[in-house]
């Protein structure tokens, strides 16, 4: 046979050209990879194992096929710091190459996946329960989206009822020292301040054990306490200040009135009765849409899984359907650039477990429902129950961004409305 | 800073200072009592025993292991705490001795091999724990007798359970002294501590006398994990707070020396609760003042033996 060399040239580009034709249809057709982090160790660990039971159920819903794609689920773990979070995400992407990781749990975690986000091309990374103000709200990443919402949002009503229903005008603020309670604080504060409370502000590191100074410096006057604490830290307080004799009525933070401290017995209980507090969700939440998730997720996981949902699997699970959405919106086309799939993400409009409406601002934050949420005791356990309900709550608060971003990021000192002299 | 704001105001009374100064020595209480066991094996024996916080936890979470079911019948209930004491000092004592028989006792001296091993059985002891008993935290309640606030001059009301636990530092402290100065035991002990081959030379039993410090260390260790876990919740990730703390109480304090175990921890018990007031959020950082500051001007620590 006679070939000229240019016609093995030209032949062997028109060969490479058309294998690179069918890897790109065979990656069309093959399995969606969809990689996920949860914390799986450290201080969440139970969380993050919640996380993943809504994940699944999730997934199994649809049979793990979107569009005749199978869907390819590669679970991580981290332990709630952003370092170790971020080697995941790079493990996921660069050696399993997910198309989407649906995660993380943490704060600052959400804070480091969000950045590196940026630097992907046609991937994305959709939260999966964290709640750092700033992710989405300050230096947005164009492929990250959190179809949850953050704690300052989860705060929204609690400073209104705290000072008009309970008629409360100096509380004493006991709060752990890091991104998410300034996130909380912020959130209460803001409503609080407004109306004319004063709020005498008392950090304690995260891991704290022992809050009898703390207690001791509660000013005579305060009429309540706020308590931004979650897990052991919360337990602790309670029972300390139990033990001190302490009565006045104590207002929650999202992450106060969790399993840790609604499953344990001891005196903390008889403070814990009535304990008010703000969140995304309530264990007992008349909507039939949360009616139907307890009753799925019951039967799912019996006595392996909680007595009801945590948050971190309603957020995870709320991720995990918008993205599912998304994907059944075009088809499992995740070609140029996965454009059309991120474009139908940023419009996605749906209902949460919790029977909230979720859509996203243009930031790709959730705009969504928050229950103002009351520990009571139903038949011998305590549940948290929703008896009021902030429509809409959008990152700031209902103000205009500028307005928002002037009062400054969330800190320490910020916002700050101490007693009168 | 949150204090400064308020330093001239009405918190800083009287009160308020003996309130704290109070909660930083119940604190010391629970520190000394984990720490003299620490004291005993690594002061001591100069045996280095890095699980000494998973001796802790494993008194904790066997005599709460022990404790629940006790506690939620009818007929036990009332002397659940006690026998879930123990059962967590016996715990921690079995393990303990486990470990010096087995493991620790044939690497006298060799005190990286012995670093390297305890770590490693900490390590695995607290992913068995894990295992067995799951992530979640838990606690005892005070028993009925302890529980509540109790009335004390200018202070007010303060709970009795840490008053009970400054009452028991004492016991634990006066008995150990007895032990190791009036004892025929103690003074086998304080004759290992400088001559061990002169000591076997005279007839001793010497590792038989090592697995009993050993196992008596660990029970205080256990003693520490119920009380602790009374005082405070319980959960994994304890073991390295109280392994540093019994570190630092006992360099600080001085080796081998039950006064310097108690000073120093008075010293970290009030620093933390002082810290916490005084700038909440570098609090943790102050204890490791006080233990770099004690180094650099007293090597052998505040009431260690000079070495000879």
């Amino acid at each position: 046979m006679l070939i000229s060399r240019r016609n093995t040239v030209a032949w062997a580009m028109g060969t490479v050209a058309a294998m690179f034709a069918v890897t790109g249809a065979l990656a069309q057709d093959g399995p969606i990879r969809i990689g996920s982090i949860t914390t799986l160790e450290g201080p969440f660990a139970t969380g993050g194992q919640d996380a993943y039971r809504a994940m699944e159920m999730a997934f199994e819903a649809i049979d793990y096929t979107i569009g005749g794609r199978q869907i390819e689920w590669i679970r991580e773990s981290s332990n709630a710091t952003p370092d170790v979070a971020l080697a995941r995400a790079r493990k996921l992407i660069e050696q399993d190459e997910v198309d989407i990781i649906i995660g993380p749990l943490s704060g600052a975690e959400g804070i480091a996946l969000r950045d590196y986000s940026r630097t992907l091309e046609g991937k994305t990374i959709v939260n999966g329960s964290s709640g750092a103000a700033d992710t989405t709200l300050r230096d947005p990443s164009p492929n990250f989206f959190r179809f949850n919402t953050e704690g300052t949002q989860w705060m929204a009503g609690l400073g209104t009822y705290a000072y008009e229903e309970m008629g409360s005008r100096h509380v004493a603020l006991v709060a752990a020292d890091y991104a998410f309670p300034y996130a909380q604080v912020f959130g209460f504060m803001h409503e609080y301040c407004e109306l004319g409370g004063a709020v005498t502000k008392l950090w304690s590191p995260l891991n704290t054990t022992d809050f009898s100074s703390i207690i001791a410096q509660f000013p005579s006057d305060v009429d309540a306490v706020v308590l931004i604490q979650g897990g052991t830290d919360a337990l602790a307080f309670l029972t300390q200040y139990a033990e001190v004799g302490g009565d006045l009525p104590i207002i929650g933070g999202s992450i106060t009135a969790d399993q840790t401290l609604l499953s344990a017995r001891g005196p903390h209980q008889s403070l814990m009765e009535g304990m008010v507090a703000a969140g995304p969700i309530a264990d007992l939440n008349e909507d039939p849409n949360w009616q139907d998730f307890v009753a799925r997720y019951r039967e799912r996981w019996g006595s392996e899984g909680f007595d009801s949902p945590s948050i971190h699997a309603v957020n995870y699970y709320t991720n995990t359907i918008a993205v599912i959405q998304a994907l059944e919106e075009v088809g499992g086309d995740l070609s140029d650039n996965q454009a059309a799939f991120q474009a139908a993400l940023a419009a996605a409009e749906f209902t949460a477990p919790t029977g909230a409406n979720v859509a996203l601002d243009h930031n790709r934050q959730a705009i969504s429902d928050i229950f103002l949420t009351r520990i009571v005791n139903d038949g011998g356990t305590m549940r948290t129950e929703a008896f009021g309900r902030t429509p809409n709550v959008s990152q700031t608060l209902g103000m205009d961004q500028d307005a928002f971003m002037a009062l400054g990021s969330p800190s320490r000192d910020n916002p700050d409305c101490p007693p009168a002299r | 800073m949150g204090f400064a704001g308020r330093a001239e105001e009405e918190n800083v009374s009287l009160q308020f200072i003996l309130t704290v100064t109070l909660n930083g020595l119940t604190l010391a209480s629970l520190y000394f009592i984990v720490a003299s066991g620490f004291s005993l094996i690594f002061g001591l024996m100069r045996t280095v025993n890095m699980a000494h916080g998973s001796l802790y936890m494993v008194g904790a979470y066997v005599g709460f292991a022990v404790y629940d079911p006790l506690y939620a019948s009818d007929v036990w209930a009332s002397h659940a705490w006690l026998i879930g004491i123990a059962a967590g000092i016996l715990a921690a004592a079995l393990v303990g001795l486990f470990m010096q028989v087995a493991l620790l006792g044939w690497m006298q001296g060799q005190e990286l091999r012995q670093a390297l091993v305890t770590i490693g059985l900490s390590i695995i002891i607290a992913d068995q724990l894990l295992a067995l008993f799951g992530g979640n935290p838990f606690r005892f309640f005070t028993p009925e007798l302890l529980f509540g606030p109790t009335e004390l001059p200018v202070i007010g009301r303060y709970p009795i359970f840490r008053l009970f636990q400054v009452v028991l530092a004492v016991a634990v402290g006066i008995g150990l002294w007895l032990l190791l100065n009036k004892t025929k035991l103690g003074i086998v002990v304080r004759a290992g501590v400088d001559d061990r081959q002169m000591l076997a030379a005279c007839g001793v039993n010497v590792p038989l006398v090592a697995a009993t410090v050993f196992a008596l260390g660990a029970g205080l260790a256990g003693l520490g994990g119920v009380i602790g876990a009374t005082a405070q919740p319980m959960a994994l990730g304890v073991d390295a707070r109280f392994l540093l703390m019994s570190l630092v109480v006992v360099i600080v304090g001085g080796m081998g020396s039950i006064g310097g175990t108690a000073l120093g921890a008075l010293l970290i018990g009030l620093a933390e609760q002082w810290g916490q007031v005084l700038f909440p959020t570098y609090s943790v950082i102050l204890t490791f003042v006080i233990m770099a500051t004690v180094l650099a001007v007293w090597p052998q620590g505040l009431l260690g033996r000079k070495p000879t």
